[in-house]
Protein backbone atom coordinates (compact mmCIF):
# COMPACT_ATOMS: atom_id res chain seq x y z
CA UNK A 1 0.00 0.00 0.00
CA UNK A 2 1.22 3.45 -0.78
CA UNK A 3 -0.12 6.91 -1.36
CA UNK A 4 -2.56 8.80 0.80
CA UNK A 5 -5.67 6.68 0.61
CA UNK A 6 -4.92 4.40 3.54
CA UNK A 7 -4.07 7.24 5.91
CA UNK A 8 -7.70 8.13 6.06
CA UNK A 9 -8.33 4.81 7.76
CA UNK A 10 -7.68 4.38 11.50
CA UNK A 11 -4.90 2.15 12.86
CA UNK A 12 -1.16 1.67 12.70
CA UNK A 13 0.38 1.46 9.25
CA UNK A 14 3.15 -1.00 8.44
CA UNK A 15 5.92 0.11 6.13
CA UNK A 16 6.41 -2.39 3.35
CA UNK A 17 9.77 -3.40 4.88
CA UNK A 18 8.02 -4.25 8.15
CA UNK A 19 5.24 -5.98 6.33
CA UNK A 20 7.50 -8.37 4.45
CA UNK A 21 9.53 -9.14 7.57
CA UNK A 22 6.47 -10.75 9.12
CA UNK A 23 6.63 -14.54 9.17
CA UNK A 24 4.05 -16.15 6.93
CA UNK A 25 4.52 -13.79 4.01
CA UNK A 26 6.74 -14.82 1.11
CA UNK A 27 7.19 -12.26 -1.61
CA UNK A 28 7.56 -13.27 -5.25
CA UNK A 29 7.44 -11.16 -8.34
CA UNK A 30 6.58 -13.20 -11.43
CA UNK A 31 8.59 -12.58 -14.56
CA UNK A 32 6.29 -13.26 -17.49
CA UNK A 33 7.57 -11.73 -20.72
CA UNK A 34 6.19 -12.44 -24.17
CA UNK A 35 6.69 -11.39 -27.74
CA UNK A 36 3.32 -12.02 -29.34
CA UNK A 37 3.22 -12.94 -33.01
CA UNK A 38 0.51 -10.64 -34.28
CA UNK A 39 0.02 -12.88 -37.30
CA UNK A 40 -0.83 -12.42 -40.98
CA UNK A 41 -3.80 -10.11 -40.65
CA UNK A 42 -2.88 -8.02 -37.62
CA UNK A 43 0.69 -7.41 -38.76
CA UNK A 44 -0.48 -5.66 -41.91
CA UNK A 45 -3.06 -3.75 -39.88
CA UNK A 46 -0.31 -2.43 -37.59
CA UNK A 47 1.81 -1.47 -40.59
CA UNK A 48 -1.23 0.39 -41.93
CA UNK A 49 -1.60 2.39 -38.73
CA UNK A 50 1.95 3.62 -39.17
CA UNK A 51 0.88 5.03 -42.53
CA UNK A 52 -2.27 6.55 -41.07
CA UNK A 53 -4.56 3.91 -42.60
CA UNK A 54 -7.18 1.68 -41.01
CA UNK A 55 -7.23 -1.62 -42.86
CA UNK A 56 -9.76 -4.41 -42.65
CA UNK A 57 -10.35 -7.79 -44.25
CA UNK A 58 -13.53 -8.94 -45.90
CA UNK A 59 -15.11 -12.39 -45.70
CA UNK A 60 -15.84 -13.59 -49.25
CA UNK A 61 -18.88 -15.59 -48.07
CA UNK A 62 -20.86 -13.27 -45.84
CA UNK A 63 -19.39 -9.85 -46.67
CA UNK A 64 -18.49 -8.98 -43.10
CA UNK A 65 -15.48 -6.68 -42.80
CA UNK A 66 -13.17 -7.39 -39.88
CA UNK A 67 -11.47 -4.46 -38.15
CA UNK A 68 -9.13 -5.25 -36.51
CA UNK A 69 -8.62 -7.67 -39.37
CA UNK A 70 -8.60 -11.42 -38.99
CA UNK A 71 -7.39 -14.16 -41.30
CA UNK A 72 -10.69 -15.96 -41.02
CA UNK A 73 -14.38 -15.29 -40.53
CA UNK A 74 -15.67 -16.64 -37.24
CA UNK A 75 -19.20 -16.98 -38.59
CA UNK A 76 -18.37 -18.82 -41.80
CA UNK A 77 -15.06 -20.44 -40.73
CA UNK A 78 -13.66 -19.35 -44.06
CA UNK A 79 -10.43 -17.49 -44.78
CA UNK A 80 -10.99 -13.79 -45.27
CA UNK A 81 -9.74 -12.55 -48.60
CA UNK A 82 -9.86 -8.94 -49.79
CA UNK A 83 -8.11 -6.11 -47.93
CA UNK A 84 -10.15 -2.93 -47.59
CA UNK A 85 -9.05 0.53 -46.50
CA UNK A 86 -11.62 2.21 -44.32
CA UNK A 87 -12.12 5.99 -44.34
CA UNK A 88 -11.57 6.02 -40.56
CA UNK A 89 -14.76 7.89 -39.77
CA UNK A 90 -17.49 6.31 -37.78
CA UNK A 91 -19.90 6.74 -34.92
CA UNK A 92 -19.80 6.13 -31.21
CA UNK A 93 -21.63 2.88 -30.56
CA UNK A 94 -21.27 2.88 -26.79
CA UNK A 95 -19.15 4.93 -24.40
CA UNK A 96 -18.38 5.11 -20.71
CA UNK A 97 -16.80 7.52 -18.23
CA UNK A 98 -14.47 6.03 -15.64
CA UNK A 99 -13.79 8.07 -12.50
CA UNK A 100 -11.84 5.44 -10.56
CA UNK A 101 -9.07 2.99 -11.34
CA UNK A 102 -9.26 -0.78 -10.87
CA UNK A 103 -8.11 -0.26 -7.28
CA UNK A 104 -10.83 2.27 -6.61
CA UNK A 105 -8.45 5.23 -6.60
CA UNK A 106 -10.03 8.38 -7.94
CA UNK A 107 -8.40 9.47 -11.17
CA UNK A 108 -7.33 13.06 -11.63
CA UNK A 109 -9.26 13.35 -14.86
CA UNK A 110 -12.14 11.06 -15.80
CA UNK A 111 -11.36 8.85 -18.78
CA UNK A 112 -13.82 8.32 -21.60
CA UNK A 113 -13.53 5.18 -23.68
CA UNK A 114 -15.79 3.98 -26.44
CA UNK A 115 -16.48 1.35 -29.03
CA UNK A 116 -16.44 3.04 -32.42
CA UNK A 117 -18.48 1.64 -35.27
CA UNK A 118 -16.40 2.46 -38.33
CA UNK A 119 -17.80 3.36 -41.71
CA UNK A 120 -17.21 0.22 -43.78
CA UNK A 121 -18.39 0.62 -47.37
CA UNK A 122 -19.68 -2.66 -48.71
CA UNK A 123 -20.36 -4.25 -45.33
CA UNK A 124 -23.36 -6.36 -46.21
CA UNK A 125 -24.25 -7.91 -42.86
CA UNK A 126 -26.29 -6.04 -40.31
CA UNK A 127 -26.63 -6.85 -36.66
CA UNK A 128 -24.76 -6.18 -33.49
CA UNK A 129 -21.36 -6.97 -35.01
CA UNK A 130 -19.43 -4.47 -37.10
CA UNK A 131 -16.03 -3.26 -38.17
CA UNK A 132 -14.87 -1.20 -35.25
CA UNK A 133 -12.32 -0.26 -32.67
CA UNK A 134 -12.20 0.20 -28.95
CA UNK A 135 -10.47 3.49 -28.20
CA UNK A 136 -10.35 6.67 -26.12
CA UNK A 137 -12.54 9.68 -26.91
CA UNK A 138 -11.14 13.23 -26.94
CA UNK A 139 -13.05 16.50 -26.97
CA UNK A 140 -16.02 14.72 -25.51
CA UNK A 141 -17.14 15.75 -22.02
CA UNK A 142 -18.42 13.39 -19.35
CA UNK A 143 -21.72 15.23 -19.65
CA UNK A 144 -21.98 14.17 -23.31
CA UNK A 145 -21.71 10.54 -22.26
CA UNK A 146 -23.96 10.80 -19.21
CA UNK A 147 -26.68 12.58 -21.17
CA UNK A 148 -26.47 10.06 -24.00
CA UNK A 149 -25.48 12.73 -26.53
CA UNK A 150 -22.24 10.88 -27.27
CA UNK A 151 -24.02 7.80 -28.60
CA UNK A 152 -24.20 7.97 -32.36
CA UNK A 153 -21.81 10.94 -32.44
CA UNK A 154 -19.78 11.13 -35.67
CA UNK A 155 -16.08 10.73 -34.90
CA UNK A 156 -12.75 10.44 -36.68
CA UNK A 157 -9.30 9.31 -35.58
CA UNK A 158 -6.81 11.84 -34.25
CA UNK A 159 -3.54 10.49 -35.65
CA UNK A 160 -0.22 11.05 -33.99
CA UNK A 161 2.36 12.78 -36.19
CA UNK A 162 3.95 10.25 -38.61
CA UNK A 163 7.35 10.46 -36.89
CA UNK A 164 5.79 9.41 -33.56
CA UNK A 165 3.91 6.37 -34.91
CA UNK A 166 5.16 2.97 -33.88
CA UNK A 167 2.79 0.57 -35.61
CA UNK A 168 0.48 0.01 -32.68
CA UNK A 169 -3.02 1.09 -31.68
CA UNK A 170 -1.61 4.16 -29.94
CA UNK A 171 -0.72 5.60 -33.37
CA UNK A 172 -4.29 6.80 -33.09
CA UNK A 173 -4.25 9.11 -30.08
CA UNK A 174 -8.00 8.96 -29.72
CA UNK A 175 -11.22 9.43 -31.67
CA UNK A 176 -12.73 12.89 -31.65
CA UNK A 177 -15.94 14.47 -32.94
CA UNK A 178 -15.85 15.17 -36.67
CA UNK A 179 -16.93 18.80 -36.12
CA UNK A 180 -14.02 19.73 -33.85
CA UNK B 1 -21.27 -47.96 -21.19
CA UNK B 2 -23.25 -47.94 -24.34
CA UNK B 3 -22.08 -45.79 -27.20
CA UNK B 4 -18.54 -45.97 -28.46
CA UNK B 5 -16.47 -42.88 -29.27
CA UNK B 6 -14.51 -42.48 -32.49
CA UNK B 7 -11.97 -40.06 -33.86
CA UNK B 8 -13.26 -39.02 -37.28
CA UNK B 9 -10.60 -36.49 -38.21
CA UNK B 10 -7.41 -34.82 -37.05
CA UNK B 11 -5.71 -31.66 -38.27
CA UNK B 12 -2.43 -30.04 -37.36
CA UNK B 13 -0.35 -27.00 -38.17
CA UNK B 14 3.24 -26.13 -37.42
CA UNK B 15 5.67 -28.31 -35.49
CA UNK B 16 8.44 -25.79 -36.01
CA UNK B 17 10.65 -24.31 -33.29
CA UNK B 18 9.28 -20.89 -34.20
CA UNK B 19 6.35 -19.73 -36.34
CA UNK B 20 6.69 -15.95 -36.23
CA UNK B 21 4.41 -15.26 -39.20
CA UNK B 22 1.22 -16.71 -37.71
CA UNK B 23 -0.55 -15.81 -34.49
CA UNK B 24 -1.62 -18.63 -32.20
CA UNK B 25 -5.20 -17.97 -33.28
CA UNK B 26 -4.28 -18.36 -36.95
CA UNK B 27 -2.50 -21.63 -36.13
CA UNK B 28 -5.62 -22.88 -34.32
CA UNK B 29 -7.75 -21.97 -37.34
CA UNK B 30 -5.42 -23.78 -39.75
CA UNK B 31 -5.38 -26.95 -37.64
CA UNK B 32 -9.16 -26.88 -37.17
CA UNK B 33 -9.89 -26.39 -40.88
CA UNK B 34 -7.65 -29.36 -41.68
CA UNK B 35 -9.44 -31.51 -39.09
CA UNK B 36 -12.81 -30.44 -40.48
CA UNK B 37 -11.73 -31.32 -44.01
CA UNK B 38 -10.39 -34.70 -42.89
CA UNK B 39 -13.61 -35.49 -41.04
CA UNK B 40 -15.97 -34.04 -43.66
CA UNK B 41 -17.49 -31.88 -40.94
CA UNK B 42 -18.84 -28.33 -41.14
CA UNK B 43 -17.45 -26.74 -37.98
CA UNK B 44 -20.34 -24.26 -37.76
CA UNK B 45 -23.11 -26.81 -38.26
CA UNK B 46 -22.06 -30.28 -37.20
CA UNK B 47 -20.14 -29.80 -33.93
CA UNK B 48 -22.07 -29.94 -30.65
CA UNK B 49 -19.32 -28.82 -28.27
CA UNK B 50 -15.74 -27.54 -28.29
CA UNK B 51 -12.92 -28.22 -25.83
CA UNK B 52 -9.65 -26.27 -25.74
CA UNK B 53 -6.73 -27.31 -23.54
CA UNK B 54 -4.57 -24.37 -22.53
CA UNK B 55 -2.83 -22.74 -19.59
CA UNK B 56 -2.87 -18.97 -19.07
CA UNK B 57 0.84 -18.46 -18.49
CA UNK B 58 1.70 -20.31 -21.70
CA UNK B 59 -0.78 -18.09 -23.52
CA UNK B 60 0.44 -14.89 -21.92
CA UNK B 61 -3.22 -13.99 -21.44
CA UNK B 62 -5.04 -14.19 -18.13
CA UNK B 63 -8.40 -15.95 -18.26
CA UNK B 64 -7.53 -16.93 -21.82
CA UNK B 65 -10.61 -19.09 -22.39
CA UNK B 66 -12.28 -16.21 -24.22
CA UNK B 67 -9.76 -16.71 -27.03
CA UNK B 68 -10.69 -20.35 -27.45
CA UNK B 69 -13.96 -20.39 -29.42
CA UNK B 70 -13.40 -18.10 -32.40
CA UNK B 71 -10.52 -19.82 -34.27
CA UNK B 72 -12.01 -23.32 -33.91
CA UNK B 73 -15.61 -22.67 -34.94
CA UNK B 74 -16.94 -22.43 -31.39
CA UNK B 75 -18.34 -18.89 -31.32
CA UNK B 76 -21.69 -18.88 -29.51
CA UNK B 77 -21.51 -22.64 -29.11
CA UNK B 78 -20.88 -24.75 -25.98
CA UNK B 79 -17.13 -24.26 -25.47
CA UNK B 80 -14.91 -24.71 -22.46
CA UNK B 81 -11.23 -24.87 -21.67
CA UNK B 82 -9.32 -27.48 -19.74
CA UNK B 83 -6.25 -26.16 -17.93
CA UNK B 84 -4.17 -29.17 -18.81
CA UNK B 85 -2.78 -31.37 -21.54
CA UNK B 86 -4.82 -31.97 -24.69
CA UNK B 87 -5.38 -35.58 -23.66
CA UNK B 88 -7.21 -34.31 -20.57
CA UNK B 89 -9.37 -32.27 -22.93
CA UNK B 90 -9.90 -35.39 -25.03
CA UNK B 91 -11.06 -37.29 -21.93
CA UNK B 92 -13.64 -34.55 -21.30
CA UNK B 93 -14.88 -34.79 -24.89
CA UNK B 94 -15.05 -38.58 -24.58
CA UNK B 95 -17.25 -38.23 -21.51
CA UNK B 96 -19.49 -35.63 -23.17
CA UNK B 97 -20.20 -38.09 -25.97
CA UNK B 98 -20.73 -40.93 -23.49
CA UNK B 99 -23.53 -38.93 -21.85
CA UNK B 100 -25.58 -39.22 -25.01
CA UNK B 101 -26.23 -35.49 -25.16
CA UNK B 102 -23.38 -34.72 -27.57
CA UNK B 103 -22.68 -36.47 -30.87
CA UNK B 104 -19.74 -34.52 -32.30
CA UNK B 105 -17.14 -32.82 -30.09
CA UNK B 106 -14.02 -30.95 -31.18
CA UNK B 107 -10.86 -30.97 -29.05
CA UNK B 108 -8.09 -28.44 -29.61
CA UNK B 109 -4.73 -27.67 -28.12
CA UNK B 110 -1.95 -25.40 -29.28
CA UNK B 111 1.45 -24.17 -28.19
CA UNK B 112 3.52 -21.15 -29.09
CA UNK B 113 6.54 -21.38 -26.79
CA UNK B 114 8.46 -19.18 -29.25
CA UNK B 115 6.25 -16.27 -28.08
CA UNK B 116 7.37 -16.75 -24.46
CA UNK B 117 10.53 -14.81 -23.67
CA UNK B 118 10.77 -15.88 -20.03
CA UNK B 119 9.94 -19.58 -20.35
CA UNK B 120 12.38 -20.40 -17.54
CA UNK B 121 10.62 -17.96 -15.23
CA UNK B 122 7.23 -19.38 -16.09
CA UNK B 123 8.56 -22.79 -15.08
CA UNK B 124 9.89 -21.22 -11.89
CA UNK B 125 6.47 -19.77 -11.24
CA UNK B 126 5.11 -23.33 -11.33
CA UNK B 127 7.23 -24.28 -8.32
CA UNK B 128 5.99 -24.27 -4.74
CA UNK B 129 6.13 -20.59 -3.68
CA UNK B 130 7.08 -21.18 -0.04
CA UNK B 131 9.59 -24.02 -0.02
CA UNK B 132 11.15 -24.18 -3.48
CA UNK B 133 10.96 -20.82 -5.24
CA UNK B 134 12.94 -18.91 -2.57
CA UNK B 135 15.85 -21.27 -3.31
CA UNK B 136 15.81 -19.98 -6.92
CA UNK B 137 16.77 -23.27 -8.54
CA UNK B 138 18.63 -22.17 -11.63
CA UNK B 139 16.89 -24.79 -13.74
CA UNK B 140 13.28 -25.39 -12.72
CA UNK B 141 13.36 -28.72 -14.59
CA UNK B 142 15.69 -30.16 -11.95
CA UNK B 143 13.02 -32.64 -10.84
CA UNK B 144 13.49 -34.55 -14.09
CA UNK B 145 17.14 -35.13 -13.22
CA UNK B 146 16.22 -36.25 -9.71
CA UNK B 147 13.77 -38.77 -11.14
CA UNK B 148 16.28 -39.99 -13.73
CA UNK B 149 18.98 -40.59 -11.12
CA UNK B 150 16.54 -42.39 -8.81
CA UNK B 151 15.29 -44.51 -11.73
CA UNK B 152 18.85 -45.49 -12.67
CA UNK B 153 19.80 -46.42 -9.12
CA UNK B 154 16.64 -48.48 -8.66
CA UNK B 155 17.04 -50.42 -11.90
CA UNK B 156 20.81 -50.45 -12.39
CA UNK B 157 20.53 -48.72 -15.76
CA UNK B 158 23.58 -46.97 -17.20
CA UNK B 159 23.78 -43.63 -18.95
CA UNK B 160 24.14 -45.52 -22.24
CA UNK B 161 20.70 -47.07 -21.74
CA UNK B 162 19.06 -43.67 -21.54
CA UNK B 163 21.22 -42.14 -24.25
CA UNK B 164 20.10 -44.89 -26.63
CA UNK B 165 16.50 -43.64 -26.36
CA UNK B 166 17.66 -40.28 -27.71
CA UNK B 167 19.44 -42.01 -30.59
CA UNK B 168 16.40 -44.15 -31.42
CA UNK B 169 13.90 -41.30 -31.35
CA UNK B 170 16.01 -38.57 -32.95
CA UNK B 171 16.93 -40.91 -35.83
CA UNK B 172 13.37 -42.24 -36.24
CA UNK B 173 12.21 -38.65 -36.50
CA UNK B 174 14.13 -38.21 -39.76
CA UNK B 175 11.20 -39.92 -41.49
CA UNK B 176 8.62 -37.63 -39.92
CA UNK B 177 7.95 -34.21 -41.49
CA UNK B 178 6.79 -32.92 -38.10
CA UNK B 179 10.06 -33.81 -36.35
CA UNK B 180 12.04 -30.58 -36.41
CA UNK B 181 14.57 -31.87 -33.90
CA UNK B 182 15.36 -35.13 -35.70
CA UNK B 183 19.06 -35.86 -36.13
CA UNK B 184 21.34 -38.58 -37.39
CA UNK B 185 23.32 -39.05 -34.21
CA UNK B 186 25.31 -41.86 -32.63
CA UNK B 187 25.35 -43.15 -29.09
CA UNK B 188 28.83 -41.69 -28.60
CA UNK B 189 27.68 -38.27 -29.78
CA UNK B 190 24.80 -38.30 -27.33
CA UNK B 191 27.01 -39.36 -24.42
CA UNK B 192 29.73 -36.85 -25.24
CA UNK B 193 27.40 -33.91 -25.85
CA UNK B 194 27.23 -31.15 -23.28
CA UNK B 195 25.45 -32.15 -20.09
CA UNK B 196 22.03 -30.53 -19.72
CA UNK B 197 20.55 -32.03 -16.59
CA UNK B 198 22.61 -34.91 -15.29
CA UNK B 199 22.49 -37.72 -16.27
CA UNK B 200 21.12 -36.33 -19.54
CA UNK B 201 22.92 -34.44 -22.30
CA UNK B 202 21.44 -31.98 -24.77
CA UNK B 203 20.10 -34.73 -27.06
CA UNK B 204 18.23 -36.36 -24.19
CA UNK B 205 16.19 -33.28 -23.34
CA UNK B 206 13.48 -32.34 -25.84
CA UNK B 207 13.34 -28.84 -27.30
CA UNK B 208 10.17 -26.80 -27.71
CA UNK B 209 7.94 -26.55 -30.74
CA UNK B 210 5.10 -24.34 -31.97
CA UNK B 211 2.11 -26.46 -32.98
CA UNK B 212 -1.67 -26.56 -33.13
CA UNK B 213 -3.68 -29.78 -33.21
CA UNK B 214 -7.43 -30.32 -33.56
CA UNK B 215 -9.19 -33.65 -33.09
CA UNK B 216 -12.84 -34.28 -33.96
CA UNK B 217 -14.66 -37.02 -32.06
CA UNK B 218 -18.08 -38.51 -32.70
CA UNK B 219 -20.41 -41.12 -31.29
CA UNK B 220 -20.41 -44.43 -33.12
CA UNK B 221 -23.58 -44.00 -35.17
CA UNK B 222 -22.72 -40.44 -36.19
CA UNK B 223 -19.10 -41.39 -36.91
CA UNK B 224 -20.30 -43.93 -39.46
CA UNK B 225 -22.03 -41.14 -41.37
CA UNK B 226 -18.81 -39.15 -41.68
CA UNK B 227 -16.11 -41.77 -42.19
CA UNK B 228 -15.53 -45.40 -43.06
CA UNK B 229 -12.16 -45.30 -41.30
CA UNK B 230 -12.84 -44.37 -37.67
CA UNK B 231 -10.31 -44.86 -34.90
CA UNK B 232 -11.94 -45.82 -31.64
CA UNK B 233 -11.12 -44.09 -28.38
CA UNK B 234 -11.60 -47.26 -26.39
CA UNK B 235 -10.32 -46.06 -23.05
CA UNK B 236 -9.08 -42.96 -21.25
CA UNK B 237 -7.32 -42.42 -17.95
CA UNK B 238 -5.61 -39.65 -16.02
CA UNK B 239 -4.09 -39.09 -12.62
CA UNK B 240 -2.23 -36.36 -10.72
CA UNK B 241 0.40 -36.75 -8.01
CA UNK B 242 1.49 -34.24 -5.43
CA UNK B 243 3.83 -31.82 -7.15
CA UNK B 244 6.59 -29.52 -5.96
CA UNK B 245 4.48 -28.66 -2.93
CA UNK B 246 5.76 -31.87 -1.34
CA UNK B 247 8.80 -33.18 -3.18
CA UNK B 248 9.66 -35.57 -0.36
CA UNK B 249 6.33 -37.30 -0.88
CA UNK B 250 6.93 -38.06 -4.53
CA UNK B 251 8.08 -41.60 -5.17
CA UNK B 252 11.31 -40.78 -6.98
CA UNK B 253 12.25 -42.76 -10.03
CA UNK B 254 8.65 -43.74 -10.62
CA UNK B 255 5.63 -42.29 -12.41
CA UNK B 256 2.85 -43.47 -10.17
CA UNK B 257 0.31 -41.26 -11.89
CA UNK B 258 1.30 -42.88 -15.20
CA UNK B 259 0.65 -46.33 -13.74
CA UNK B 260 -2.80 -45.21 -12.57
CA UNK B 261 -3.66 -43.42 -15.82
CA UNK B 262 -2.65 -46.41 -17.95
CA UNK B 263 -4.51 -48.89 -15.74
CA UNK B 264 -7.61 -46.71 -15.95
CA UNK B 265 -7.33 -46.53 -19.76
CA UNK B 266 -6.89 -50.31 -20.08
CA UNK B 267 -9.82 -50.92 -17.73
CA UNK B 268 -12.21 -48.58 -19.54
CA UNK B 269 -11.08 -50.08 -22.87
CA UNK B 270 -11.32 -53.67 -21.68
CA UNK B 271 -7.86 -54.21 -23.13
CA UNK B 272 -4.81 -55.97 -21.69
CA UNK B 273 -1.34 -54.38 -22.00
CA UNK B 274 -0.21 -57.45 -23.95
CA UNK B 275 -2.71 -56.54 -26.70
CA UNK B 276 -1.04 -53.18 -27.39
CA UNK B 277 0.99 -53.19 -30.62
CA UNK B 278 2.01 -49.50 -30.83
CA UNK B 279 3.00 -46.96 -28.21
CA UNK B 280 3.28 -43.19 -28.62
CA UNK B 281 4.37 -42.19 -25.16
CA UNK B 282 6.13 -39.57 -23.07
CA UNK B 283 9.80 -39.01 -23.84
CA UNK B 284 10.51 -35.32 -23.25
CA UNK B 285 13.43 -36.56 -21.17
CA UNK B 286 15.16 -39.73 -22.34
CA UNK B 287 14.49 -41.69 -19.13
CA UNK B 288 10.77 -41.05 -19.40
CA UNK B 289 10.21 -43.37 -22.34
CA UNK B 290 11.42 -46.61 -20.67
CA UNK B 291 9.90 -45.57 -17.35
CA UNK B 292 6.53 -44.83 -18.98
CA UNK B 293 6.59 -48.20 -20.76
CA UNK B 294 7.24 -49.94 -17.45
CA UNK B 295 4.59 -48.01 -15.55
CA UNK B 296 2.14 -48.74 -18.38
CA UNK B 297 2.98 -52.45 -18.06
CA UNK B 298 4.36 -52.67 -21.59
CA UNK B 299 7.77 -53.77 -20.25
CA UNK B 300 8.92 -55.48 -17.05
CA UNK B 301 10.38 -53.38 -14.21
CA UNK B 302 13.76 -52.07 -15.28
CA UNK B 303 13.53 -53.97 -18.56
CA UNK B 304 12.39 -51.38 -21.09
CA UNK B 305 15.77 -49.84 -21.87
CA UNK B 306 17.25 -53.26 -22.64
CA UNK B 307 14.29 -54.13 -24.88
CA UNK B 308 14.82 -50.85 -26.71
CA UNK B 309 18.45 -51.72 -27.40
CA UNK B 310 17.39 -55.17 -28.61
CA UNK B 311 15.11 -53.52 -31.18
CA UNK B 312 11.77 -54.57 -29.70
CA UNK B 313 10.61 -50.93 -29.76
CA UNK B 314 12.04 -50.09 -33.18
CA UNK B 315 9.65 -49.44 -36.10
CA UNK B 316 10.10 -53.05 -37.28
CA UNK B 317 10.07 -54.51 -33.76
CA UNK B 318 7.13 -56.26 -32.12
CA UNK B 319 6.06 -53.11 -30.25
CA UNK B 320 7.06 -49.91 -32.07
CA UNK B 321 7.49 -47.09 -29.57
CA UNK B 322 7.41 -43.50 -30.80
CA UNK B 323 8.03 -44.28 -34.46
CA UNK B 324 7.27 -40.58 -34.90
CA UNK B 325 10.45 -39.74 -33.04
CA UNK B 326 8.45 -38.65 -29.99
CA UNK B 327 8.99 -35.33 -28.27
CA UNK B 328 12.77 -35.79 -28.51
CA UNK B 329 12.46 -35.41 -32.31
CA UNK B 330 9.25 -33.36 -32.55
CA UNK B 331 9.72 -31.06 -29.57
CA UNK B 332 7.51 -30.34 -26.60
CA UNK B 333 4.34 -28.54 -27.66
CA UNK B 334 3.40 -27.52 -24.10
CA UNK B 335 -0.24 -28.57 -23.51
CA UNK B 336 -0.50 -29.89 -27.09
CA UNK B 337 2.15 -32.54 -26.43
CA UNK B 338 -0.35 -35.26 -25.57
CA UNK B 339 -2.35 -34.55 -28.73
CA UNK B 340 0.91 -34.72 -30.72
CA UNK B 341 1.36 -38.30 -29.46
CA UNK B 342 -2.33 -38.97 -30.26
CA UNK B 343 -2.02 -37.47 -33.76
CA UNK B 344 0.91 -39.78 -34.52
CA UNK B 345 -0.88 -42.88 -33.21
CA UNK B 346 -4.03 -41.94 -35.13
CA UNK B 347 -2.13 -41.56 -38.40
CA UNK B 348 -0.53 -44.97 -37.84
CA UNK B 349 -3.89 -46.67 -37.18
CA UNK B 350 -5.52 -45.24 -40.32
CA UNK B 351 -2.44 -46.03 -42.40
CA UNK B 352 -1.65 -42.39 -43.15
CA UNK B 353 1.68 -42.01 -41.34
CA UNK B 354 3.66 -41.92 -44.58
CA UNK B 355 7.39 -42.63 -44.43
CA UNK B 356 7.27 -43.74 -40.80
CA UNK B 357 4.21 -45.99 -41.16
CA UNK B 358 4.29 -49.17 -39.04
CA UNK B 359 1.87 -52.10 -38.76
CA UNK B 360 -0.46 -51.50 -35.82
CA UNK B 361 -4.07 -51.82 -34.78
CA UNK B 362 -4.12 -51.00 -31.05
CA UNK B 363 -2.15 -48.14 -29.54
CA UNK B 364 -1.39 -46.78 -26.13
CA UNK B 365 -1.00 -43.00 -26.12
CA UNK B 366 0.48 -41.54 -22.95
CA UNK B 367 1.70 -38.13 -21.92
CA UNK B 368 3.06 -36.60 -18.76
CA UNK B 369 2.53 -32.92 -18.09
CA UNK B 370 5.72 -32.35 -16.22
CA UNK B 371 7.98 -31.37 -14.83
CA UNK B 372 7.33 -29.60 -12.60
CA UNK B 373 3.78 -30.96 -12.43
CA UNK B 374 3.01 -34.64 -12.03
CA UNK B 375 -0.04 -35.34 -14.14
CA UNK B 376 -0.29 -38.31 -16.49
CA UNK B 377 -2.79 -39.12 -19.21
CA UNK B 378 -3.32 -42.33 -21.15
CA UNK B 379 -5.60 -43.25 -24.05
CA UNK B 380 -6.18 -46.59 -25.77
CA UNK B 381 -6.89 -46.24 -29.49
CA UNK B 382 -8.10 -49.07 -31.72
CA UNK B 383 -8.48 -49.28 -35.47
CA UNK B 384 -11.35 -51.10 -37.16
CA UNK B 385 -8.98 -54.02 -37.73
CA UNK B 386 -8.41 -54.45 -33.98
CA UNK B 387 -12.05 -55.28 -33.31
ZN1 LIG C 1 -18.15 -14.82 -43.17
Amino acid sequence: MSGGAERRLPGHYLKSKEMYSLPGLVEYRPVARYLFSAGQAQSRFLDGLKEGKILGKRCPRCGRVYVPPRSYCEYCMAPTSEWVELPGTGEVHTAVVSYISTFRERMEKPEIVAVIKLDAPGYTKGGYEFAGLFHKLCNVEPEDVISGRAIGMRVKPRWRPPEERKGDVNDIECFEPVES
Amino acid sequence: MSRRVAIIGVGWYGFKPSIPDLSFREMMFEASMRAAEAAGVDLRKDVDAFVSSQEDYWEGIAISDEFAPEPIGGVLRPTFTVAGDGLQGLAQAYMLIKTGYFDVVLVESHAKPSDILSLDKIYELALDPVNIRPLSPSNPLFTAGLDAVAYMSRTGLEREDLAFIAVKNRVQGLRNPRASYAAKISLEEVLEAEAYIYPMTRYEVAGFTDAAITVILASEDVARRFTDNPVWVSGVGWSTETGTGALAWHEWGRMKSMRMAADMAYRTAGVKPSQIDLAEVEDRFSFMEPLTLEEARLAPEGGAAKMAREGVFSPDGSLPVNPSGGSLAMGVALEATGLARLLEAYLQLVGAAGPHQVEATRALVASWRGPPTYTSMAVVLESEDAL
